[in-house]
């Protein structure tokens, strides 16, 4: 049997008890948290950034590795379950659903820095933070995550989410109970709804597609449909990365009565006259909406893009994502450094199940050199997506780098078929696994 | 396989239900089924008429596990958009089914028994 059939056995196994469970999970199981002897080691070990990437890696170091030194630094305090922004900003969930506390998750081997990283300087193998004090290392992961550009739109302003017909659920969960607000009102009344996504790389690709499906539910179910409009503005020429994908959002959008428009990227907004300004190629295009989900650009943190780490030409360059393998996640020109999760500079693989399988893999690289040996893991873009295509059904969209699906339970569960049990797994599963993920122990 | 690690399994579901439910759950099944077969050794076979009335009320509680199912995934009774769907409603229903008529069964023939 090769890796692909056990990994897909894996998270066959997984999916199946899962959902025996009650569907407890699209994030996959991997063989690293069975327990293994500790590797003995005096390595200084930094991570940056105690999201999802960052809280796994230090929770599956400090059971790898006996006497090493593991620094974890991040300034915020509350800890973020993306994942559930969509949920709150439906209505699903409550505004208190997606936080809780990174110290929580923290283990106790493991010191945590509450600061802000100031400077990465991998010439010298040196963290400093905002305080002044310098971290030096024998490895580096960079698990900062991103940034949401929203100043690079004309005329946004973040305090007025959930005013006047604009949401905007990416901008932290008060943002997306907000928008949930906002978009009822909308929904009582109807009009015209504006979706769109950024001319970027961005985290959970399928979030805004998913709304608009969402939203016009909504305006279904409460009778406000007929007397309003959808409209879906994408950035590119399709509807999502993955064509077989895009394709059936197209089909689906098509039968919802969902307006696309191509090629259409968000540059300014009047937000009291409620008027988006999209750029075309056509030239300039004003839309007056009554609902819109602003969805910013996103790109690295200015740390990293004032440090040498990003990619130095292409197309990640501009947006600051790091140079890494996208196989190993292993730094292009400083080997002992790792980028993981939405700060990684690959072509697929900003979601948390990715981060669930990218830990994995550089930590074993990072094993492997601590014990002078090779590791041939590699990430092959393992990403999902359940794409909620009404309340109460999703499609559980997997695929990797090369845009093939990777369907967990093929023949039970189809990957372009909308199922209540991939609901169910996005409602009741996806969080415990994401916690369990956490503390390394999923 | 070692991917099959039951530890994992159990990791998310307590995280799911926290770990006092879980352990009740766990201890409430355990229990369940040990006073439902050493009651059948007991009365060495199953009384019918009991088991009847037991499963009649199993059917009640595998709609209550169904309504308990929809309520904590925030569904509608319409969602079932394909086979999967039917195979975990039927296994739901099938749980609270099973659930519901062992304990049932068992609590009534161990008061009888008790009693006597």
């Amino acid at each position: 049997m090769d890796n692909d059939d056990k990994r897909q056995l894996s998270r066959r196994t997984f999916l199946t008890l899962s959902a025996l469970g009650a569907g407890a999970a699209i994030l996959p199981v991997s063989t690293a948290n069975a327990a293994a002897e500790k590797l003995r080691t005096s390595a200084r070990i930094v991570i940056v950034g105690a999201g999802a990437a960052g809280l796994s890696l230090a929770s599956r170091l400090s059971k790898a590795l006996e006497g090493a030194s593991i620094t974890l630094i991040d300034a915020r305090r509350e800890h973020f379950y993306q994942p559930g922004f969509t949920l709150v900003a439906s209505g699903i969930k409550p505004q208190d659903y997606p936080v809780s506390r990174t110290a929580d998750y923290v283990p106790k081997d493991v010191r945590l820095v509450e600061e802000r990283v100031s400077e990465i300087d991998p010439e010298s193998n040196q963290v400093t933070t905002e305080s002044n004090t310098r971290f030096d290392y024998d490895y580096l992961f960079v698990a900062c995550g991103m940034v949401l550009d929203y100043a690079s739109i004309e005329g946004m302003d973040t305090s007025r989410i959930g005013s006047n017909g604009m949401g905007s659920f990416y901008h932290g969960p008060q943002a997306a109970h907000a928008t949930w607000e906002e978009m009822s009102r909308f929904a009582d009344r109807g009009g015209v709804g504006v979706f769109h996504r950024p001319n970027t790389e961005m985290k959970c690709a399928g979030a805004p597609l998913k709304y608009a499906f969402i939203v016009e539910d909504y305006l279904t179910r409460r009778g406000t449909r007929s007397r309003s409009e959808v409209i879906y503005n994408s950035n590119n020429k399709a509807l999502f990365s993955v064509p077989i994908v895009s394709e059936k959002v197209r089909m689906l959008y098509h039968q919802r009565d969902i307006q696309m428009n191509y090629d259409r990227v968000l540059q300014a907004i009047d937000l009291d006259r409620r008027v988006a300004s999209f750029s075309s190629p056509e030239g300039r295009v004003d839309l007056d909406y009554d609902f819109i989900n602003v969805i910013p650009p996103m790109k690295a943190p200015d740390v990293i893009r004032n440090s040498p780490l990003p990619w130095q030409t292409g197309a990640w360059a501009n947006e600051g994502w790091m140079e890494v393998d996208r196989g190993t996640l292993r730094h292009a020109r400083y080997p002992n450094v790792f980028g993981v999760g939405d700060i990684a500079g690959v072509p697929k693989g900003k979601t948390a199940a990715s981060v669930k399988w990218q830990v994995p893999v550089a930590i074993d690289h990072l094993l492997a050199d601590l014990s002078g040996t090779t590791s041939d893991a590699l990430y092959t873009g393992y990403t999902s997506c359940p794409m909620i295509t009404r309340l109460g059904q999703a499609m559980l969209v997997e695929f990797d780098y090369e845009n093939n699906l990777m369907p967990s339970f093929p023949g039970l569960i189809a990957p372009l078929e909308e199922l209540w049990i991939s609901w169910v797994m996005k409602t009741m599963g996806l969080k415990p696994t994401y916690i369990s993920m956490l503390r390394g122990r999923a | 396989m070692n991917d099959l690690d039951p530890i994992v399994l159990f990791a998310v579901f307590m995280e799911m239900l926290g770990l006092p439910l879980l352990i009740l759950l766990v201890l409430g099944s355990v229990v369940g089924t040990l006073a439902f077969f050493s009651l059948l050794l007991r009365e060495r076979g199953i009384v019918a008429r009991r088991m009847l009335y037991s499963q009649a009320t199993g059917l009640i509680g595998g709609v209550l596990a169904l309504v308990l199912m929809a309520k904590v995934s925030s569904s509608g009774f319409t969602d079932a958009g394909g086979p999967a769907d039917w195979l975990l409603i039927a296994a739901i229903f099938g749980l609270g089914l099973v659930g519901t008529t062992i304990v049932v069964y068992s609590i009534s023939g161990w008061a009888r028994a008790l009693r006597s």
